[in-house]
């Protein structure tokens, strides 16, 4: 039902991907999103897919498993596409009304979509082949330089974490408490907008209080395991680069200049 | 018969790398008037089981047949399937919503489309056969009252659906003895005096055996035994090899016989222990 949001959830395996240091993972997701941006025609978006295809192969995700992460976003991208067709001026193909499809329009259009596709499923990806735990060791480290001008860098990697961690066991949560709430005859599925609203209530009343139970348990629960933030915390896995990833990192960041290089001068000024 | 469930299998997340059989081929019959004892060691497929009896979950294959309506069927009998088969999952304190208490367990019957004086009947019907006082407690917010409390407001708010079939996973997880016993007694009650049949998931033997009248093992998603509850407890053996057990007072009279004193060691509760003792050590005294 509600299980089929992938976003934040580790698909555990063992491959080069996933042994990736995960500082090199975040910088390379990084720069996957900002060369995204500079994407100003279609040819590069292919490199991209031939990108995201490479390391899917690489982490042994299915194909098919990936793209589940993109249900729940169907609603944003086909709203993007819809405003996107409608609203561009151009060169008019089609007009309904008051409103006109562009050629530029539907190029648009498809254009923000498949921006919108890669971004999710770029970093999903990071997600998905990179423990919680991984993920906000690296998040920490890449943060830590800025910790003498004030940012709270072991702080926000907990938060991190901890919202993390609670994603899978707040969707379990949701599921039973719909289900209970549906043997009492609770009916989520059918009527207009509004009682659907209405009938959320029984669902989000226990969800919040459950939630706040929580998170008042796990304070207690790591107050009595001594934590009292970051301060001379030590790790018992400290990250070290290897060979890999200074080749993954070198990689990417030749791969990505080159996207980005395509806005400035045409692809096929590269070729 | 009030359910019929035949050939049932389900796969959890069927085509994904966390694929999971949780049940495989069921095949069972649940009349009327039985208590049931549901055991099995944890992941054996119990809870997806009682999720199937309401149309909570619907058979990847097979049926589930509620009353002579297939829960896989028209999508406008699973209201009338849920109100027959009323079920209480596991911390069901867990999901209470309402600022009174009256509301949260008038929830149902309300869904049911009754009218009010209905279910207020229904309301003060669920809170006294739960040993809730209706004066006392109904505009109370649920949240105020203690672990125990808030168990049988949930539990009333299942019975106020007037269910024939009662399940009920694991509901004494968790609390005191007193508050226990108190449930375990309601429980007994609600099947002596309203003639519901109920199916209680639970892993005390200590429990099944002071109420139950039939048990259903279940292992690796297969019914593994089935039947009297006395006949099952006898399978010492087989109920250990699935991770299980017999009660303490059963295991206790077994060994006491071993030690070569020739009594019963097929009772299952103390109060049956008590007298068959008193009866050993009187005859044995009259030698």
């Amino acid at each position: 039902m509600i299980r089929n949001i992938t976003i934040g959830q580790y698909f555990p395996a063992d491959t080069v991907i996933h042994r990736l240091d995960p500082r090199i993972k975040i910088l390379i997701v990084f720069m996957f999103i900002v060369s995204l941006f500079f994407i100003a025609s279609f040819y590069p978006y292919a490199l991209i897919l031939a990108f995201i295809v490479l390391t899917v192969k690489l982490s042994k995700i299915p194909f098919r498993y990936v793209l589940k992460g993109l249900k729940p976003l169907w609603f944003i991208i086909i709203i993007t596409f819809i405003i996107n067709v409608f609203m561009t001026k151009g060169e008019v193909i089609l007009e309904l009304g008051p409103l006109n499809i562009t050629k530029e329009g539907i190029r648009q259009a498809v254009f923000m979509a498949l921006r919108l596709i890669f971004l999710v499923i770029g970093t999903s990806l990071l997600t998905l082949t990179t423990s919680p735990i991984s993920l906000t060791d690296g998040i920490e480290k890449l943060l830590s330089p800025l910790r003498k001008v004030g940012v709270p860098a072991h702080e926000l990697a907990m938060m991190m974490t901890i919202a993390l961690r609670f994603i899978p066991t707040l969707l379990e949560e949701t599921d039973k408490i719909m289900k209970a709430q549906m043997a009492r005859g609770a009916d989520f599925e059918s009527g207009n907008i509004i009682n659907r609203a209405r009938n959320l209530v029984p669902l989000l009343v226990p969800l919040f209080i459950n939630a706040f139970r929580r998170a008042d348990e796990l304070a207690i629960a790591m107050e009595a395991r001594c934590y009292r933030g970051g301060e001379n915390r030590t790790r018992m896995n400290e990250l070290k680069l290897n060979r890999n990833d200074i080749l993954a990192i070198s990689f990417s960041t030749i791969f990505f200049l080159l996207i980005i290089l395509t806005r400035y001068i045409g692809i096929r000024g590269i070729l | 018969m009030i359910i019929k469930i035949e050939d049932l299998s389900y796969i959890y997340n069927q085509n994904t790398p966390f694929e999971m059989k949780a049940l495989d081929n069921v095949n069972l019959v649940i009349n009327e008037g039985e208590f049931i004892g549901l055991i099995g060691h944890t992941g054996s497929g119990k809870s997806t089981l009682v999720q199937h009896l309401n149309g909570l979950i619907r058979p990847t294959s097979g049926r589930v047949i509620v009353d002579g309506m297939d829960t896989s069927g028209d999508k406008k009998n699973l209201l009338k399937i849920r109100q027959k088969v009323g079920l209480v999952f596991q911390y069901p304190e867990h999901q209470l919503f309402e600022e009174t208490i009256y509301k949260d367990i008038a929830f149902g019957p309300i869904n049911l489309g009754l009218n009010e004086e209905e279910v207020q009947q229904r309301v003060k019907k669920a809170m006294e056969s739960v040993g809730l006082s209706y004066e006392k407690l109904k505009d109370r917010s649920p949240f105020e009252l203690s672990g125990g409390q808030k168990r049988r407001v949930a539990i009333a708010g299942v019975l106020a659906m007037n269910p024939k079939v009662l399940i009920l996973d694991e509901p004494t997880a968790g609390l005191d003895p007193r508050g226990r016993d108190e449930i375990l007694g309601e429980l007994k009650k609600l099947y002596e005096e309203e003639n519901i049949t109920i199916i209680l998931v639970s892993h005390s033997m200590e429990e099944i055996a002071m109420l139950v009248n039939r048990i259903i093992v279940m292992h690796k998603g297969k019914v593994a035994m089935d039947g009297k509850t006395r006949e099952v407890f006898k399978e010492k053996k087989k109920l250990e090899e699935l991770g299980l057990g017999i009660p303490q007072i059963t295991q206790f009279m077994r060994e006491y016989r071993m030690k070569g004193n020739p009594v019963d060691d097929t009772v299952i509760t103390v109060e049956e222990a008590k007298n068959e003792l008193i009866k050993y050590l009187r005859s044995k005294g009259n030698d």
